[in-house]
């Protein structure tokens, strides 16, 4: 059997602690021969490697990062699965590597304690031995190695040292090391434990592994009960209970009775062998908390690192977005310009050079978002972030994890939402997710500078400090901020509703950040999101595209530019030359002949006769309340892949045409003309006022018109539920913090 | 009883036990607070919580209510 091992591939279980360097170790070895996938049902990452050392290739397998194989919920499951090979067609690995931290041996050994339980071949990666040396910890590795009965192998995994020794032993843990066979609990819970395994596996096809056994006494919040004891088998809960309470009763009560021997263990195994320097002599990384952690400076800090995270995000990726949004312009005017008009030319146009921008244009800001995110977890501040602002989110229900992904979101909710993965709670991770798309972020930011600019007076207070239309669009953001809260308290309340989870969090030592890290952490994100986003949002575009194009009569709309044209004919025959009104008269119809008006004006009429144009006007009796008519309500659904299209929309439909800038102040202001002079078709008033503008921004302040967002959430939550659920509960809304907006603010208004 | 929220800044203590039970117990024994060993409460978070501790040569935070759940013996 061991001869055969080492000629085919080495399968090797990675597990470890977090901030351990497990992912620093899994890149060393593995490098860009990786794939990140998914375990069905469950929405842990599934990461696998490859590697070889001369003539034995490695297949490494990341198990998420964990202070315990102690299984309370699906995703902790999925680690102890693939350890024990549980699984249909799934084996055990053949090694696991258990990579631990040489300066925080203690709870490290932990894990590795429950590792070993297991019973596999197991080989050690001491890491950050570096580290442990500065700050003057000295350790025996030989002993350490043969009191654990496995080799313990010192890695720098930063620097990618020690790795051939690592991959060495690996290979020769495979062909010769027995088993550990390791259970340091008293000997009474041993014999509950043989007990109960005999019972369990007597009328059990495959035996339950001995560690499982011991984990069923031990975890006692019924999950493990649930997955692994049938309910119809009668009996069996009942002696649980039993030996729980009789090793109670002898002073060994669960859960604590493994805490305590697995500790008790670990001191006895480190006992003598590693030397702390008694006098704590205070390192770098504790000076750099005293600082960071200060009421003072560690909430300066806290504010410039939230400053620098936004505006990043402004100043780095805008020009980024712009380029991307260039290149598709100038691709689609090339390829425009080789089609003849027709459909086909739309569709690639508009539909898939559109598409494919729609997703790439995320990118430069999931790249940085990611980026800065990968450096503050890399050097230990992402923890300390949660500890500084727990306080606050709190008073939601939820808890300081909450807050990074929340904060990003104000830029673009996508990496908000990717970036919840912190989260171990998924209640809490879900509430987060939930809420996250309320958040103001900066495709909004032009419906409201537009809106605002053309309809809120420029009054100002305080001599001149205060501007009205400063302060509407501060409340734009607070209203998304307000709901979020109030939304997140009901989620918690109800659907999510539950034990507060604990917040005990690990504040890991402060290191360098390394490049390689952060540059892996990037490369995965923006794959995946192009990978599994990118495909939603994409048929979501083509889609919209087709909408706004078909039924495309071609005919009619030239019957009804031919139309237009003859009435302003009659009017101008009906002036004497030489009048003001006859120049006036000459003067519109030149200008109506030009090219240019002549196709804003057919692209307007094509719109209305489109599907989308016909469903803005079906439902304008529903958005009229609103304060809409059905221009606004067609621009509303066009703009369901993405937000800032609205104002694209309302472009085409006020003859602009389809290539409108709305980022540019030139086109920015025609189209505030536009929306200024736009009249009701009916009593021909003015369509937008001040409570039309405001309902117009409360409304995509709090709806969740972004494709993008529904697909990571899909995503995230591995199921299409939670977009669903979002898109209804934010539309609603939206719907009715606009109507309420409108019905308000026009009756004091007017 | 005296709880580990009752630290002062820079005070140690030796656990005792932890009163309640629950997920919170499981996650504070799994992070080695353990009975007997030794915790030393190294400061608050600006806004009064969490609370930051040093025990088996690494820093946890815990929330004040959490810390409250945490008997211990001054040493
Ligand atoms: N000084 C030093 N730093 C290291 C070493 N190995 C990793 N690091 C750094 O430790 C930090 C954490 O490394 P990660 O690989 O992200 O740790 P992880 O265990 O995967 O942590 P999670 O991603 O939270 O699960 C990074 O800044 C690494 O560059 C080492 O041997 N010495």
């Amino acid at each position: 059997m061991s001869s055969t091992v080492s000629l085919s591939t080495l399968r090797i279980a990675l597990v470890g602690n977090p901030n351990t360097g497990k992912s620093t170790l899994f890149n060393a070895l593995a490098g860009i021969n990786q794939r990140v996938g998914n375990y069905p049902g469950v929405t842990v990452e599934k990461k696998v490697g490859r590697f070889k050392n001369v003539e034995q290739t490695f297949e490494i397998i990341d198990l998420p990062g964990t202070y315990s194989l102690a299984p309370r919920s699906p995703d902790e499951m999925v680690a102890v699965d693939v350890l024990l090979g549980r699984g249909s067609g799934m084996s055990p690995p053949d090694i696991v590597l258990s990579i631990i931290d040489a300066a925080n041996l203690q709870r490290n050994l932990y894990l590795v304690s429950q590792v070993l339980s297991c019973g596999l071949p197991t080989v050690i990666a001491l890491n950050m031995v570096d580290v442990a040396a500065e700050r003057g910890i000295e350790m025996d590795v030989a002993t350490l190695s043969e009191r654990l009965g496995v080799p313990v192998i010192p890695i720098q995994a930063n620097r990618g040292q020690g790795l051939d020794e690592l991959k060495t032993a690996l290979i020769k843990a495979a062909t010769q090391s027995t088993p550990p066979d390791h259970d340091p609990f008293p000997p009474v819970f041993r014999q509950h434990a043989d007990q109960l395994a005999n019972e369990l596996n007597r009328d059990r096809a495959e035996s339950l592994p001995r560690y499982l056994v011991g984990r069923l006494i031990l975890d006692n919040n019924g999950y493990l009960e649930h997955q692994l004891l049938p309910s119809e088998t009668p009996g069996q809960r009942e002696q649980l209970a039993a030996i729980r309470q009789s090793l109670a009763a002898k002073g060994l009560p669960v859960p604590a009775v493994e805490a305590i021997s697995r500790y008790e263990w670990v001191a006895k195994i480190l006992d003598g062998i590693v030397h702390i320097p008694d006098e704590r002599h205070l390192t770098v990384s504790d000076g750099i908390d005293h600082v960071l952690t200060n009421k003072v400076w560690g909430t300066l800090v806290l504010l410039a690192v939230m400053a620098l995270l936004f505006s990043s995000i402004f100043v780095l990726a805008e020009p980024a977005m712009n380029v991307v949004d260039d290149g598709v312009g100038w691709l689609g005017d090339s390829v425009s310009s080789l089609l003849p008009e027709g459909a086909l030319r739309s569709l690639i146009v508009d539909g898939i050079i559109g598409g494919v921008g729609a997703v790439v244009i995320f990118l430069p800001q999931i790249l940085i978002l990611f980026a800065f995110i990968a450096v503050l977890e890399d050097c230990g501040y992402m923890a300390r972030a949660a500890y500084l602002m727990d306080r606050l989110m709190a008073g939601v229900g939820l808890s300081g994890r909450s807050f990074i992904p929340l904060l990003s979101s104000f830029a673009c909710a996508v990496p908000g939402i990717m970036a919840t993965r912190v989260i171990e709670n998924r209640r809490d991770r879900l509430a987060t997710i939930l809420i996250a798309p309320l958040m103001s972020c900066s495709a909004r930011l032009p419906v409201y500078v537009i809106l605002i600019g053309a309809f809120v007076p420029a009054h100002t207070y305080f001599g001149g400090i205060v501007g009205l239309r400063g302060l509407t669009l501060l409340a734009m953001y607070l209203v998304g901020i307000i709901v979020a809260v109030v939304v997140a308290w009901l989620l918690k309340k109800t659907l999510l509703r539950g034990e507060t989870p604990p917040f005990v969090l690990e504040l890991p030592s402060y290191k360098l950040p390394s490049l390689r890290t952060v540059f892996f952490r990037m490369k995965e994100r923006g794959w995946d999101f192009l990978q599994r986003a990118g495909t939603v949002i994409f048929a979501v575009t083509i889609v919209v595209w087709a909408l706004a194009y078909y039924p495309r009569n071609e005919a009619q709309v030239a019957e009804m530019v031919a139309a237009e044209r003859s009435e302003l004919e009659s009017q101008a025959t009906a002036t004497q030359p030489g009048t003001p009104d006859y120049d006036r008269a000459q003067q519109s119809l030149a200008e109506f002949d030009q090219r240019e008006n002549l196709d804003h004006l057919a692209a307007s009429l094509h719109q209305q006769q489109s599907f989308l144009g016909r469903a803005g006007q079906f439902i304008e009796p529903a958005v009229r309340p609103l304060g809409w008519d059905w221009r606004i309500g067609c621009a509303a659904i066009a703009s369901f892949p993405a937000r800032e299209v609205v104002m694209g929309v309302l472009g085409v439909i006020y003859n602009l045409g389809s290539d409108l800038d709305v980022g540019s102040e030139g086109d920015q202001s025609r189209l505030q003309e536009r929306l200024q002079a736009a009249r009701w078709d009916d009593t021909g008033e003015r369509v937008y006022n001040l409570p039309v503008a405001l309902s117009l921004m409360v409304f995509f302040a709090l709806c969740a018109q972004c494709a993008a967002t529904l697909a990571v959430i899909r995503r995230e939550t591995n199921s299409w539920r939670w977009p669903v659920f979002t898109f209804t509960y934010m539309t609603m809304l939206a719907y009715v913090g606009a109507l309420a907006t409108y019905q308000i603010t026009s009756r004091l208004w007017l | 009883m005296t709880t580990l929220a009752q630290l002062d800044r820079g005070q140690s203590a030796q656990v005792v036990q932890i009163a309640r039970g629950g997920e919170l117990a499981q996650r504070l024994l799994e992070m080695g607070v353990t009975p007997g060993v030794a915790i030393r409460f190294v400061g608050a978070a600006p806004l009064g919580d969490p609370l930051e501790f040093e025990l088996r040569g690494y820093r946890l935070c815990m929330r004040r209510t959490e810390a409250e759940q945490i008997e211990i013996q001054l040493s």
